[in-house]
């Protein structure tokens, strides 16, 4: 998608999206700059789980090895549509040569992958899956970048990492050899929210912009009013005696809901008691606390004073909290409520009218998050159980991504010759080029 | 390049072309001792110190100058040494490069009181932990209840009688007062961060880069380069991994002008025997007899690594049930921000953040309740203090802050020991004003920075083409002047500089970088003249802007304009519509004196320069100037001359 002005000189820059091109998940392009080849994260699909859940190398294996090929691979976060397919991707198909992310993302995305693994091949009993050795192979060829560093990958090809707000260490890249740039967005928030900083950029003139587009159609209301709508709904089931489950996944917005509702219980004075699941989530806390440069300026200033992440009201959940009498809010893991605690809580809440459930995400199908955000009602549990759900369901979204105001935000930052939209919808990158080509 | 010296060892202008770079700034304290303090809760004894009279008797100065154990101090508010401000105009300088966080101190004095206006770069921990440096010098400094600052000796007259080591102080009446904590947000608040290898472009023309220096947290070196020239800053470098990230030596090499400074200040000892022995004997042992143990230390820095150690020897060496007591204005947020940098932190301290876990130990000593910090000795401390134990409090110099309690306190007991880890203050003279003292000293400077082994490596490892460097690095140390080792032995000798002092360095720019664009490029028909040399002429605009030379297409012709105006092309592309013909060629002397001649001029002389000759038309008062690189003519009133001189001589160039 071009920018209307025609280019300074005519650089040779091609881009072949392995997965997510025009449409979300299991994201990976492949840019070939001035003869460098650098992939571009290397995501999985988290609706498939056949071929079609890692992305498609085949596109380069068959002219030769990865490792020939490929000059260098970057991460932009630790999502998994971003990250989920590398072990599968160096490990079985087989990569050598170095893989490139920042800090807090190696420390994280290893965990993040060996969830995934174990849901995989313990709960789902998929085979010729990832291994946790292959996980730890795989990390072995990270190389962690530090913001703004100038990392050259070899004598014409370097990189830098920007922030990109939208979890903790994610970070867009900019790709250069010699005149020629690139720079790829990953997923990025334009802006800053309880606990990130907005995304930026300066002024680097990309020959190309590769931006996300999730949200392209839409000027999102304002974060203070979807905030202002969750509270209420928390704080009205409370108020009438209702349990409260959120489920969530161990990072990111699990930590924005926490600082939204652990200020809001001080400011109001409630005295209901919130618990998070623990395991992941506290260990999760804890990345928050050692990686505080990270988060936004209001969190990195008062850190000595009050760590943000070390919670007052919030507590650590024990199973047999689930049976105690009167109101509470948890938050459990996982997000999408197929196994564990939150699904364990969600059994023993269904049924009664004042508890509500929360899903402050997307659910892929066949989860029971997705079943009764589709209105179901009675859900076949196994031994052939029947759970009739009649707690009231909410759906609230809370991830980060720049919608259309914030696209146009970053292209304005950069002043890049051409745009190219990715992992977003057909449709609604179609209305957003229109936007673009008219206003730049 | 010019580079200037500012201050003995650690202020450096260096003018690189038009820009000026300036690495500051080590604040001195008055590292010579002169200055004391007496904000002694119960000291009869310092107040009772007499005052010090001239030979001659008069005794002005018994109110300024006391008198300890044979030595004269100042008895005065504490000031400070700054950086050589007098000898160039701090609105000239561009841009000021921060190699740690000592290497800031004097910021506030640069940024509020000089005209500067440039821009300060910094890396994030280097910022954070100098606040926390500043802040506690600010908060000591207040806390000292004397108004006055002592003034009479500073007079040149009166210095002159007075006994060394207050007679040879240096700038005496520069010096200054401390700042505040608002001039100090100000000053931080004009600092730009940078990452390690992030590539900083100033002005088009100057590319700086920080590299991790291994020293202290976010400590860098700095290289700076244009396209063709490269120096390097080498400031306050350590080879030895303690907690900082390694250092960065990739980029370092191919330097035309390596800057090498801040070296060891204590060349021969060795920092990690220092290091082993403080927990495991000298603090072990003064605990085990029920003495105290007393570490005057910054807040930041090695304290860290103290602790680390501590931590690993608390149980060999019987400290599991000695408190250990961290006293400072910043006590807190230096522990709590050491936490938080893991991406400046060496690799094994990184590899656990990623478990998650705490980098430092420290963490755990807090959360078991070994290690207790205090803002101050008032409050909570008071009511905790259990002896015996283990303080570790600032300030090193021991002129000022909650260290000069303890000294008092603890001073008059041989069981008590104080243990000087921080090298930069001489311990001798930091503990003079307190004698006679019964309590043991122990000097155990930890100091990692590069010794003079080191240096020769990595002088062999860089081959700089020169090599710039304070002066006492130049020859061994006065008190061991046969020790050649101690000191920088390099090919050619390195370049010395002392305070206030302007190096002209043997180093000139030759060239500069232009860019072609393609289509201009693409037009040029190179012809081989010599094998592997190929020449062709460009007929092109060069279009200079920010520093980048850019050689465009030239103009076409005007074109017959059908009433459209073009204003697009015509923005790009500067209006000439005669191009001149360019020259080339080089103007035999001889030859042309001759030709000269046939044209009727008379009385000739030609005078050599250095860079070529002066044909002095002496009737005519006309000069022709021929260079290797340019040729004038000056001719003050006749234009027809001129005209008629310049025709002759195009007549020896060739022309395109």
């Amino acid at each position: 998608c071009g920018r209307g002005s025609a280019p300074r000189s005519m650089p040779e820059i091609r881009v072949t999206p392995l997965g997510a091109g025009q449409d979300v998940g299991r994201s990976c392009i492949l840019v070939s700059i001035a003869g460098k080849n650098v992939m571009l994260d290397c995501g999985m699909h988290m609706g498939f789980s056949d071929d079609r859940r890692f992305p498609d190398f085949s596109y380069i294996t068959r002219n030769g090895r990865l490792t020939d090929f490929l000059d260098c691979v970057i991460i932009s976060h630790f999502h998994l549509d971003h990250c989920g397919a590398l072990p599968y991707f160096s490990e079985m198909v087989g990569y050598d040569g170095p893989i490139y992310m920042t800090h807090p993302t190696q420390a994280i995305c290893p965990i993040l992958l060996e969830d995934y693994r174990k849901i995989a091949v313990d709960k789902k009993g998929e085979a010729n899956f990832f291994t946790s050795q292959m996980i730890k192979d795989c990390m072995k060829k990270v190389v962690a970048v530090h913001l703004h560093q100038t990392v050259q990958v070899d004598d014409e090809l370097e990189i830098k990492a920007y922030y990109a707000g939208h979890v903790l260490g994610a970070a867009m890249f900019q790709i250069k050899v010699g005149s020629e740039s690139v720079v790829y967005t990953g997923d990025y928030n334009m802006t800053p929210d309880r606990h990130l900083g907005a995304a930026w950029i300066d002024k680097c003139r990309p020959n190309l912009l590769i931006t996300e587009s999730t949200y392209a159609t839409t000027i999102r209301d304002s974060k203070r009013c979807r905030e202002r709508d969750f509270l209420k709904k928390v704080h009205e089931a409370v108020e009438r005696g209702g349990k409260v489950l959120i489920p969530v996944f161990a990072l990111g917005r699990a930590q924005e809901l926490c600082i939204l509702l652990e200020t809001f219980w001080e400011r109001m004075n409630l005295k209901a008691p919130i618990y998070f699941s623990t395991g992941l989530t506290e260990k999760a806390n804890h990345y928050y606390k050692l990686f505080i440069t990270w988060t936004n300026q209001k969190i990195r200033k008062t850190f000595v004073q009050r760590n943000m992440f070390e919670f007052k009201h919030i507590k650590a959940f024990d199973r047999a909290f689930a049976d105690n009498p009167g109101p509470m809010v948890v938050f459990a893991t996982p997000g999408m409520l197929h196994a564990g605690q939150s699904l364990q809580i969600f059994r023993k809440w269904a049924g009664n009218e004042k508890n509500m459930v929360i899903m402050p995400g997307y659910c892929v199908q066949g989860t029971v998050g997705h079943k009764i955000l589709s209105g179901q009602r009675k859900l076949e549990m196994e031994g052939r159980q029947v759970l009739e759900v009649k707690m009231q369901v909410e759906y609230m979204s809370f991830s980060a991504h720049a919608d259309a105001k914030g696209i146009m935000q970053l292209v304005g930052q950069a002043e890049p010759e051409s745009v190219l939209l990715v992992h977003g919808e057909a449709k609604k990158m179609e209305f957003l080029k229109q936007k673009i080509e008219q206003e730049l | 390049v010019l580079p200037m010296c500012l201050s003995s060892h650690n202020t450096l202008v260096i003018k690189f072309f038009f820009l000026s770079a300036f690495f500051p700034l080590k604040l001195e304290t008055q590292a010579t001792g002169e200055n004391l303090e007496f904000r002694l809760i119960s000291s009869p004894r310092l107040s009772n110190l007499p005052g010090w009279s001239l030979k001659d008797g008069s005794a002005f100065l018994d109110k300024e100058l006391k008198e300890c154990s044979g030595h004269v101090f100042v008895d005065s508010v504490p000031e400070f040494c700054l950086p050589e401000t007098e000898l160039i105009d701090l609105s000239t300088v561009d841009v000021i490069l921060i190699s740690n966080y000592h290497c800031m101190m004097a910021l506030p004095y640069i940024t509020e009181h000089t005209g500067f206006t440039g821009t300060v770069y910094a890396t994030e921990p280097t910022v954070q932990i100098g606040r926390l440096l500043m802040e506690e010098l600010v908060n000591f400094i207040e806390r000292v209840p004397k108004a006055q600052s002592a003034s009479l000796w500073k007079n040149k007259d009166i210095q002159r009688l007075l006994p060394s080591p207050l007679k040879d102080a240096v700038e005496v009446s520069t010096w200054r007062r401390c700042y505040t904590m608002q001039e100090v947000n100000s000053a931080l608040s004009k600092i730009q961060l940078v990452g390690y290898s992030q590539k900083i472009e100033l002005f088009g023309a100057v590319q700086v880069t920080p590299l991790s220096s291994g020293y202290a947290l976010g400590s860098s070196n700095w290289i700076i380069q244009s396209h063709y020239e490269k120096v390097s800053y080498v400031s306050g470098s350590s080879l030895l991994t303690t907690h900082p990230q390694p250092p960065e030596r990739t980029l370092l090499p191919k330097v035309d002008l390596l800057i090498l400074t801040l070296l060891t200040s204590t060349p021969y000892d060795n920092p990690i025997k220092c290091v082993s022995s403080f927990a495991s004997t000298f603090l072990a042992l003064t605990v085990r007899n029920g003495g105290n143990v007393l570490v005057p230390c910054y807040p930041s820095g090695v304290i860290y690594d103290l602790l680390e150690c501590l931590y690993q020897y608390i149980d060999s060496a019987g400290l599991s049930n000695i408190p250990f007591y961290f006293i400072s204005p910043v006590a807190n947020s230096s522990l709590e921000f050491s936490q938080i940098f893991a991406e400046w932190l060496c690799h094994n301290k990184q590899t656990k953040v990623y478990l998650p876990e705490p980098p430092f130990p420290h963490a755990e000593l807090i959360q078991t309740n070994k290690l207790k910090h205090y803002p101050s000795l008032h409050g909570d401390f008071s009511s905790d203090f259990r002896q015996p134990c283990v303080v570790f409090t600032g300030h090193p110099s021991l002129r000022f802050g909650d260290v000069v309690h303890f000294m008092e306190l603890w001073g008059k007991s041989s069981l008590n020991t104080v243990i000087f880890t921080e090298p930069d203050f001489s311990y001798l003279e930091a503990l003079a004003p307190y004698q006679p003292l019964a309590m043991k000293c122990i000097y155990c400077p930890i100091d990692t920075r590069l010794n003079f082994i080191q240096v020769s490596k990595l002088l062999k490892e860089v081959q700089p083409l020169h090599v710039v460097c304070p002066e006492q690095y130049t020859q061994p140390p006065p008190a061991q002047s046969h020790r050649m080792d101690l000191m920088i032995d390099c090919q050619p000798p390195a370049m010395s500089y002392r305070r206030a002092e302007v190096l002209a360095l043997p180093f000139k720019r030759r060239y500069e970088k232009i860019e072609i664009m393609p289509e201009l490029a693409d037009a040029l028909v190179p012809m081989e003249i010599k094998p592997g040399i190929s020449l062709a002429t460009v007929s092109a605009v060069l279009h200079t802007k920010d520093n980048k030379h850019v050689l465009q297409p030239p103009p076409r012709p005007a074109q017959p304009s059908g009433g459209k105006k073009r204003k697009r092309a015509s923005e790009d592309i500067p209006d000439c519509k005669v191009l001149k013909p360019l020259l080339s060629g080089s103007i035999p002397v001889e030859q042309f004196v001759q030709t000269l001649e046939k044209h009727g001029f008379s009385d000739i002389k030609v005078e050599d320069t250095a860079k070529g000759h002066i044909v002095l038309l002496q009737e005519a008062e006309t000069l022709i100037q021929i260079e290797e690189d340019s040729t004038h003519i000056i001719c003050d009133n006749d234009e027809m001359l001129r005209v008629r001189l310049r025709d002759l001589v195009l007549k020896f160039l060739q022309k395109f």
